[in-house]
């Protein structure tokens, strides 16, 4: 078997960007130049060396408010595949490697919910929920599920005719031991692009949902819900949106060229 | 092939932009000024209901002004003056009033107005239950309704009532006429036309309007619920008039195509207390925020220093009644603060929720601030921004909520309307306040019938209001309008109102 | 054309179970229509005069077959807020957010077709990287930033259009499509990127299969070889992502609509959920949902007509 290339551009790419990224948001949850949420006389100031991306109507240092909102768009998006990608996995390898008439109903139900955009379906969630940090989470990751348990149906459903696999069972082994310790590894071939794309629909939905006014609320601060607010300031206050913008830009830029590297992974060379 | 995919894309960019050049962006204001209309910008939808007698919210009011009329209504200078009626008359007892009814008075839908329109539209507001309460409870004072003949209305009052003229801008109505609430018909300059839910809603003038005619054809409000979408609608000529503007927003128009005018918002923006839960149940943790809120920090950080900071629920314009020696009473005092809540009981602070709506984006900065300082005596607030029926709902009929910071006008413009709302068992009375010694004072002021010793009782009840920090009063909010240039005529009333029939193109 | 049938026949079952799936989630959260309507002063008779009226008061399978009903001969019911039928309501904004949709998928076609192939083509050259990373940066700027600023930038600064100033659809077509035509690139900007990518990775794909290159080995025209046989093969996969990409451009749709102005379904979806005016959610949940599948259907019939071997396995 040929030795499979693992390191592309694309992936040190990615790899270097989100990193830089991620060190500076983590960074911010501890330390930020300013208070975040201080509001001071130096209104909409433009950028400078002592604010770096200037202040926005309330002057605050829009440098520490997008450190610090960053966090939440981050914790928002890690945890919504969170939930999104163990249920869906787990619906997926139940009914993939038990097929039968549970799997049959499951799958038509999943038809049926991915017709709903999830934004939709995520308004609905949050009308019940109430708006909030957590009920967005909880919102996005429900909406989530169908799409991973989808694909790793799929990808479980393939392994069930594999020689070792039918071994395994001839020897005894626990349901629960072939599906995590023999199929699992086996998916994330599928599962690891899957993540990187989810966990970028995740921050565009929670800037999305904030954006309209519906996800997080202040003194929570999300990128979504600081694009949104700087919407109003485009003409005095410009670089408020530009950064704002840039920095959601760049975080799923980052991951987005990770996904890609991966998939290039074993692939012939750039 | 790739060269043929290249001039393919480029046809296709090359369609984009003729698409961007036939169609042609025209400066909004300019062609209007010609067709002699104009299109305001509101941060709201109107109420459901159009019927004037059954809307609540100030901002329908605010259109509809221009469609309604009473027997009586306000000019700029809040006093009353004869409009469906001709001429008054007030017996020196103060219980017969005798009105003449003008001549020649049409509806919109071409009726002419007589005594039974009159007759029923103040009967409805007297007996209807689905009749806003700020009009219907002075009503009760009327004691019969004489028509003595074609033109002439007797009201007989069982007991007098200095108020009575305000309460009788009532919107005159046709008492054949059954759709108030999807198409009113009313007396006004203007009458209404159309509306489309959360887009727009259109008047025209009325031709056969009895006094001094609109100047402006047609007025179409345009409903835009995003703060920034006023001002984008501003600099790119969708709109040429907004009012209830903040500075920041004023600040990102370019200023040789507007004109800001500052006037007041006659209202009074208040932080508002649920007082019954926990814990602004309790007057100690209420004052302890009256101390922590510095009012003019507010001001400074959310309206660049515009506005005027009051302390109790009367707004500065209302001078008869306004006291000013209530609005330092609570002086910023961090201590003073945390001492009351330790001895309320909350020494670590607590947790709040302020509900604002956030289609208002003054009182959405106004909570944000709000917030701000509440850290000072740890004191942890959230905001939650919700739709504005949401707030009507949630807020105010179903009175869920633990704060919330809105502005409160006067309709009619009368101090009863303002201060009944506190009595414990008011129907508006959304905070819940609840004080035994403010119910007298309330009864006894209505009771008086001697106009200074009224006012004495009324300025009692704000007293009153303030000592128990019903709420934390902040200010009468500055009124910044953005008014396109070439556009004059902008009259200001005490009031919360656009008045469009004065407007006119240069 | 057994096959087609097939297929339409569970269009219209998951149709079914979509409207099903709504009116029951619905059902359960809605609370009680009479008294929304009402409010909470009303008397218990008289809710129950308007439960009774409603129909209430009947089971929920009956209420359910009575609401598809109405759905089916264009009734919506009446909306809680407005007091006016909800067709009435929603349709004209329907129209508007489904003119710019359709506006926008076309972008996405006319331009991720030629894009893809060009990139695929060139998969091998020196620069292709830089197509990539270019796709990449379009996927990961947010619609709705790009909206703020083509906004202000094509509207407030170079005045293509007037922000804000959309004209009625319904007289002057030809304006509003002017006007929705930014709103649409932006939708389109990620998708165009998303399905060119997709095409380029199948063309690539497909390249490498041995049928191409014994065909090119015997001496075929490369240029004929890909656009015979591995375009009409890679269109399969594109067309499938195309129909599925359509919920996404829906869902994009209401965020841009609020940027431009546009009167469209979005702020009316928003604010009727806050309201909760169900009846009008429900009718503009139950519509994007067919709208969706539709799209999806419409693809895998295109596909069938492409690919006849799909059709042995279709109707799954």
């Amino acid at each position: 078997m040929m030795k499979k290339k693992i390191w592309n551009g694309y992936l040190i790419a990615g790899l270097v960007i989100t990193s830089i990224v991620l060190i500076w948001i983590i960074v911010g949850q501890f330390y930020t130049p300013y208070d975040p949420t201080q509001m001071t006389g130096a209104k909409l100031q433009a950028p400078s060396a002592a604010h770096l991306f200037g202040t926005d109507k309330f002057g605050r240092d829009i440098f520490s408010r997008v450190m610090s909102g960053a966090g939440t768009t981050l914790l928002v998006a890690v945890a919504t595949i969170g939930i999104g990608a163990v249920a869906g996995t787990l619906i997926g390898a139940l009914t993939g490697y038990f097929g039968g008439y549970v799997d049959e109903v499951l799958m038509r139900l999943n038809d049926v919910l991915t017709a709903f955009p999830s934004i939709l379906l995520g308004l609905v969630v949050i009308s019940i929920l109430g708006p909030g940090k957590y009920n967005v989470i909880l919102a996005l990751g429900i909406v989530f599920i169908p799409g991973y348990a989808r694909l790793m149906r799929t990808a479980f459903a393939s392994q069930r005719e594999i020689n070792y696999i039918i071994s395994a069972q001839l020897m005894g082994a626990s349901t629960a031991r072939i599906l995590a310790i023999h199929m699992l590894p086996n998916t994330f071939s599928t599962l690891l692009p899957a993540l990187t794309i989810g966990f970028n629909n995740a921050v565009l939905a929670e800037a999305s949902m904030s954006f309209l006014g519906i996800g997080v609320m202040p003194p929570d601060i999300s990128l979504g819900y600081m694009l949104s607010e700087s919407q109003g300031m485009l003409r005095t206050a410009p670089w408020y949106a530009l950064s704002v913008g840039t920095v959601i830009a760049v975080l799923v830029f980052g991951v987005g060229m990770i996904g890609e590297g991966i998939q290039r992974i074993g692939k012939e060379d750039l | 092939m790739k060269k043929r995919l290249l001039a393919g894309i480029l046809a296709f960019c090359l369609a984009g932009t003729s698409l961007v050049g036939c169609g042609g962006a025209s400066k909004g204001g300019t062609d209007r000024s010609e067709s002699n209309e104009i299109v305001i910008g509101i941060s709201q939808d109107l109420d459901q209901s159009l019927d004037p007698h059954v809307t609540v919210a100030a901002g329908t009011k605010e259109v509809m002004f221009n469609v309604f009329e009473g027997l009586v209504k306000y000019d700029p200078d809040g006093n009353t003056i004869p409009a469906v009626a001709s001429d008054y008359e007030i017996s020196d007892d103060g219980l017969t009033y005798t009105f003449t009814l003008r001549e020649g008075v049409k509806f919109h839908n071409g009726e002419t107005v007589d005594l039974d329109d009159v007759i029923y539209s103040i009967e409805r507001c007297k007996t209807d239950p689905n009749v806003n309460p700020q009009t219907s409870t002075g009503l009760q004072c009327i004691d019969s309704l004489e028509k003595k003949d074609d033109t002439t209305l007797v009201i007989k009052l069982s007991e007098p009532n200095t108020e009575l003229m305000s309460l009788l801008t009532l919107a005159i109505l046709p008492d054949d006429y059954d759709k108030q609430d999807t198409q009113p018909v009313g007396t006004g300059p203007y009458k209404y036309v159309s509306r489309t839910a959360q887009e727009n809603v259109v008047l025209e003038r009325f031709e056969d309007y009895w006094g001094t005619p609109g100047n402006i054809d047609k007025v179409t409000y345009k409903i835009e619920e995003k703060a920034e979408s006023l001002v984008l609608g501003l600099e790119s000529g969708a709109l040429d008039l907004v009012s209830h503007l903040t500075t920041t927003q004023t600040n990102e128009l370019d200023k040789s195509d507007f004109n800001i005018e500052t006037g007041s918002m006659n209202l009074v923006q208040a932080l508002y207390l649920n007082n019954a839960r926990a814990p602004f149940d309790d007057e100690l943790v209420r004052q302890a925020l009256c101390y922590a809120i510095d009012r003019q920090y507010i001001l400074d950080m959310a309206f660049d220093g515009y506005g005027y900071p009051i302390g109790s629920n009367v707004f500065p314009s209302f001078k008869k009644y306004f006291d000013d020696s209530l609005t330092d009473y609570y002086t910023v005092d961090i201590d003073k603060a945390k001492e009351l809540l330790a001895e309320a009981g909350y020494p670590d602070g607590f947790s709040m929720t302020i509900t604002v709506p956030s289609n208002y984006q003054p009182h959405c900065d106004t909570a944000e601030v709000i917030v701000d300082e509440l850290k000072k005596i740890n004191v942890t607030a959230t905001v939650k921004k919700v739709e504005w029926d949401t707030w009507l709902d949630e807020t105010y009929k179903n009175r869920d909520f633990d704060s919330t910071v809105i502005g409160l006008t006067a309709d009619p413009l009368t101090a009863r309307s303002l201060l009944e709302r506190f009595k414990s068992d008011a129907d508006n009375n959304f905070m819940n306040y609840n004080d035994a010694e403010y119910d007298e004072l309330f009864a006894k002021a209505i009771k008086t019938y001697d106009d200074e010793e009224q006012v004495k009782v009324y300025k009692a009840m704000e007293k009153n209001l303030t000592e128990h920090a019903a709420n934390v009063y902040i200010q009468d909010m500055a009124d910044m309008i953005a008014i396109r240039k070439g556009l004059t005529g902008l009259t200001f009333y005490p009031l919360y109102v656009l008045d469009v029939s004065t407007l006119k193109w240069e | 054309m057994k096959y087609a049938l097939r297929r339409i026949m569970a269009l219209v079952l998951t149709m079914i179970a979509v409207s099903f799936l709504t009116f029951a989630a619905f059902h359960l959260i809605g609370g009680d229509p009479a008294q929304a309507i009402l409010g909470t002063s009303a008397t218990p008779e008289r809710l129950e005069l308007l439960r009774h009226e409603m129909g209430l008061d009947r089971p929920f399978l009956v209420q359910y077959f009575h609401w598809l009903a109405g759905f089916v001969t264009g009734d919506l019911g009446t909306s809680y807020s407005y007091r006016q039928p909800v067709a009435e309501l929603i349709m004209p904004k329907l129209g508007v957010t489904f003119v710019m949709v359709m506006l926008s998928f076309l972008i996405i076609v006319a331009l991720s077709f030629p894009l893809g192939m060009q990139d695929a083509q060139h998969s091998e050259g020196k620069f292709s990287w830089v197509w990539t990373v270019i796709g990449q940066i379009c996927m990961a700027v947010p619609s709705f930033f790009l909206s703020i600023i083509v906004s202000y930038v094509c509207g407030i600064v170079l005045r293509f259009f007037t922000p804000g100033d959309f004209p009625d659809m319904y007289r002057h077509f030809g304006s509003a499509l002017h006007y929705l035509f930014f709103a649409a690139v932006c939708i389109a900007v990620p998708r165009i990127a998303m399905c060119a990518r997709m095409l380029k990775s199948t063309i690539i794909g497909e390249m490498e299969k041995s049928y191409v290159r014994t065909a090119i080995s015997r001496g075929n025209d490369r240029q004929a070889v890909l656009k015979y046989h591995v375009l009409k093969n890679s269109l399969v996969p594109t067309i499938a992502f195309l129909g599925q990409t359509m919920a996404e451009i829906v869902g994009g749709g209401i965020v841009v609509e609020q940027v431009f102005g546009i009167p469209g379904i979005g702020r009316f979806l928003v604010s009727s959920i806050a309201t909760r005016d169900y009846p009008v959610v429900q009718a503009l949940v139950v519509i994007m949902a067919f709208w969706v599948i539709m799209a999806g259907t419409i693809a895998d019939l295109i596909n069938m007509k492409i690919d006849p071997r799909l059709r042995l396995g279709g109707g799954e």
